[in-house]
């Protein structure tokens, strides 16, 4: 049993870095319909950039963060306006394949500028732990845990009490009738990817402090897992992210405790395909029909 | 003698709402009807329960088949089509980048029998029965005026002719019920005067059972024997043309209350 | 029948087969080419069977499938193991086999839940489906976890290369041409009106799925009993991009273009070997724009047709 209650411990903090990962997966999809695949790169980058300012200028763990929030941030809106913008109307094959060839592009360019090999990440929070009953916690966890669930209040107001957030959820329910209700669809679409960046930019801290070392080739698993994350809560629900990214950061951990460690990315990959089989729609998400 | 279609409560609800309600219809052999109503009443949801594209929630779609009644209520798009029944779409559903020909081929499929196997090691099979589908074909572009451009991408043909390469897809189905959605929509009156003698035309050499949903009322009601008028996905009326034109309902949903 | 078996288009097409197999068997056997020419000539023949494969699911029935690597995956396994067991050509013939009655059950596997789902949804499904299998195998005795096998017999000849890429372009093309055929192109155009014209739309998407995943498994068979060994790191997931970027790169649905694009690729690999950062971001700048200004790829969907290229020579004389 305390094993158990460790595992969930462990479970809810790899988690919460797959819950900031999927927000932006699940906003971008909501908005355009576009599997964002180098999502995951994004928040690759962002510990890069993390990396390189506390090692090079020696600042400390939230000047980096929000050094990391605003160049992914940057970086998702650059891409956008130069590699999605021009796709909007075409098909969701095509914006998938081109996003697939941003996720090469930003992994080899850091390869090619930084190199191949691991890089050890500096020790940013203290870690000391203790003991709540009989299940050890560390103070990373809860950094972690705390800052993303500040992310995600920020991001729920921001959505729900904010002229910007009405205007993104016009533009997810139809984007012509918000054009015409004199919403400027670019504007909001740029601003989702930069919400959307921006918080990939904090779980790409999050993820150096969380596994100690990062590399250039380290966005596309987790990328992935958090992708399933989002469908798993429901695409386009942000509380859906939240719920989806513990379910299966737990279950990575469980599987690592309770069977073998070699078969952890399986069993996200099989809850996926299960998850499309049984419920397509996702835990929160709506289901859309096509008109004949 | 049954009736070749018979609808018996038929509803479809989509969450709360109920886009088509408790209707009921008893089609004849070789009818033309018209099913007309305001937009929204229901018409194309009632098309796509017809076909198969919905489940129904509740009721019953039964057709008679070489005598015997079949009931073909939430099948599968498909099985409906090889019972006979074919269909034109609202929004032009052509298969855009293949050719004229090749979109009238699709539709036969349900009457090839070669497989797949036959296919890829090129049996005899395969030689007489493409050369059979090839003619049939290129007979029922002859029919609708578009055999010389049998050879154009579908998506090249001006906006009528898509029309009219719709109903020679249909027709391929070898159908004996046809639904029309809105087949004159967007055409010139030249176009619909065309059209209307195609309807003619193919309902006796084909001796099909033509149901039509269309907005254009002068068509409507000089080709249609008879009529249903949905509104709010219920039936407010049925009858003859002139029956449906002077009924107090009718009037009330198309002009609304004050008159 | 023999008449149009035999018909000027396909004699025309045999007598190039003929010529390029004499030409490149010429080149490798008097060793006029290098070695290292040859592994990429060897490499590119593969490639064209995988490529036209997933071509025939992506390009022609319109399914997008991220998971091309994973049946290449079982095929080169089940050649490994039992080559390695029996290193002869029955023993290929035997692993090619059972590579395929493996692949046909999972694909069956794969194809009937997820075939049902939109699009993008399917590349990810198909995706997670190609990961798992790298990770059972990656997991298994047999075949020595993530190590791999090494001591695979070189079964793989020239010639039989070759006539397996030949044999592999003529099911696609065949199928293509044909009734299924066009029901696998009507579902990639419309769905729903390709179901209202009576096609079964499921069967014919699994029967693309099969057929693409069984050649994917034979080409899986050639590159283990090419190289002598294999990895599961092999068949990840930027495998399955890299023939996607060929069906992309050619043209989704044309199968000329894909063998265009397999030979260019090839040979473009074959450049920038040593400068491997490089060739990735090529390539990803090589999908970003074809997308953008070109998305049908070089060739879109036209084909080399001698049938018409004949025609047209009728016509003028």
């Amino acid at each position: 049993m305390t094993q158990f209650l460790q595992q969930i411990v462990n479970g809810m903090s790899l988690g919460s870095i797959y819950a900031l990962i999927a927000l932006g997966y699940t906003m971008v999809y909501g908005i355009i319909k576009l599997i964002n695949f180098a999502h995951g790169d994004i928040y690759m980058l962002g510990s890069f950039v993390a990396y390189i300012v506390t090692t090079k200028l020696g600042v400390g763990f939230f000047p980096a963060m929000i050094g990391s929030m605003v160049f992914c941030g940057i970086m998702g809106v650059l891409i956008e306006r130069v590699a999605y913008k021009p796709l909007r109307h075409a098909t969701r094959i095509s914006a998938l394949i081109t996003a697939m060839g941003v996720s090469y592009i930003l992994e080899y360019t850091t390869q090619l500028v930084m190199g191949s090999e691991k890089k050890t990440y500096p020790v940013l929070l203290n870690n000391s732990t203790f003991q709540i009953g009989s299940v050890k916690v560390s103070t990373q966890q809860i950094y972690i845990l705390v800052i993303t669930i500040v992310m995600m209040i920020v991001l729920q107001y921001i959505i729900r009490h904010t002229k910007m957030g009405r205007a993104m959820r016009a533009v997810s329910v139809d984007e012509n009738a918000a054009k015409l209700m004199g919403i400027n669809v670019d504007t909001v679409i740029s601003f989702t990817f930069l919400l959307g960046s921006a918080l990939a930019g904090v779980a790409g801290i999050l993820v150096g402090v969380y596994y100690n070392s990062i590399n250039p080739l380290m966005g596309m698993t987790p990328g992935l897992k958090a992708f399933i994350a989002a469908v798993f809560g429901g695409i386009g629900s942000v509380p859906g992210a939240m719920i989806g990214g513990l379910f299966i950061g737990i279950a990575e951990t469980m599987v690592i405790a309770y069977g073998s460690s070699l078969y952890k990315d399986a069993i996200v990959y099989v809850i996926l395909i299960l998850i499309l089989i049984i419920k397509p729609e996702g835990l929160l998400g709506k289901n859309e029909r096509e008109k004949v | 003698m049954s009736s070749l279609l018979e609808v018996k409560g038929l509803t479809k609800n989509f969450g709360g709402l109920c886009a088509v309600s408790n209707v009921n219809m008893t089609i004849e052999k070789g009818e033309l009807i018209g099913l007309i109503g305001p937009n929204g009443a229901g018409k194309t949801t009632l098309f796509n329960l017809l076909t198969g594209v919905y489940e129904p929630s509740e009721g019953l779609i039964e057709m008679t088949k070489d005598g015997k009644k079949v009931s073909i209520g939430g099948l599968k798009p498909y099985k409906i089509t090889a019972y006979g029944v074919a269909r034109t779409f609202q929004n032009i559903r052509l298969f855009k980048s293949m050719t004229v020909l090749e979109n009238v081929k699709v539709a036969m499929h349900k009457n090839i029998r070669y497989g797949i196997l036959s296919a890829i090691f090129r049996t005899p099979s395969y030689y007489t029965e493409e050369k059979w589908v090839e003619e049939k074909a290129c007979e029922l572009l002859e029919e609708v005026g578009l055999y010389g451009k049998r050879h154009e991408m579908a998506t090249n043909l001006p906006y009528g002719e898509q029309r009219r390469l719709e109903i020679a897809r249909a027709l391929a189905i070898q159908p004996e019920i046809l639904y029309l959605d809105e087949p004159a929509a967007g055409m010139n009156p030249q176009e619909t005067a065309d059209l209307t003698q195609l309807i003619y035309k193919i309902r006796d050499k084909y001796n099909l059972t033509i149901i039509l949903i269309e907005h254009d009322m002068s068509l409507v009601m000089s080709i249609c024997e008879r009529i249903y008028v949905l509104n709010y996905g219920k039936l407010i009326a049925s009858g003859t043309p002139d029956e449906v034109k002077n009924d107090p309902f009718v009037i009330k949903a198309y002009l609304g209350e004050e008159i | 029948m023999s008449k149009k078996i035999l018909s000027k288009a396909n004699l025309c097409w045999m007598a190039l087969s003929v010529a390029v197999y004499i030409l490149l068997s010429v080149l490798i056997n008097f060793r006029i080419i290098s070695s290292y020419y040859t592994i990429t000539i060897y490499n590119i023949l593969i490639n064209i069977i995988l490529a036209v494969s997933l071509n025939l699911i992506i390009g022609i029935c319109g399914q997008f499938s991220l998971g091309h690597a994973g049946f290449m995956c079982i095929g080169a396994y089940s050649a490994g193991v039992i080559t390695k067991m029996m290193p002869n050509l029955g023993g290929l013939f035997l692993g090619v086999l059972v590579g395929m009655v493996i692949s046909t059950v999972a694909a069956l596997i794969v194809s009937v839940p997820t075939l049902r789902l939109r699009g993008d949804y399917l590349a990810i499904a198909t995706l997670g489906f190609a990961e798992i299998i790298r990770i059972i195998v990656m997991n298994m005795k047999i075949t020595n976890g993530a190590a791999g096998l090494s001591g695979i017999p070189k079964l793989t000849t020239f010639t039989l290369l070759f006539i397996c890429m030949v044999i592999s372009i003529i099911i696609v093309c065949n199928f293509t041409r044909s009734a299924p055929g066009r029901a696998c192109i009507s579902i990639r155009e419309d769905e729903i009106a390709s179901e209202a014209m009576g096609i079964n739309t499921t069967k014919y998407k699994v029967s693309a799925f099969i057929i693409g995943a069984l050649l994917a498994s034979l080409a899986g068979a050639l590159f283990a009993c090419n190289f002598y060994v294999i990895k599961p790191t092999q068949f990840n997931f930027n495998r399955s991009i890299d023939i996607l970027v060929m069906v992309v790169f050619g043209g989704m649905g044309s199968m000329t273009s894909s063998v265009i694009a397999a030979i260019v690729i090839g040979f473009l690999n074959m450049i920038l070997q040593n400068f491997s950062n490089l060739r990735m971001i090529i390539y990803g700048v090589a999908l970003v724009s074809i997308m953008i200004f070109k998305p049908t790829g070089l060739l879109g969907t036209r084909e080399l047709s001698f049938e018409k290229l004949l025609k047209r020579k009728e016509r003028k004389s």
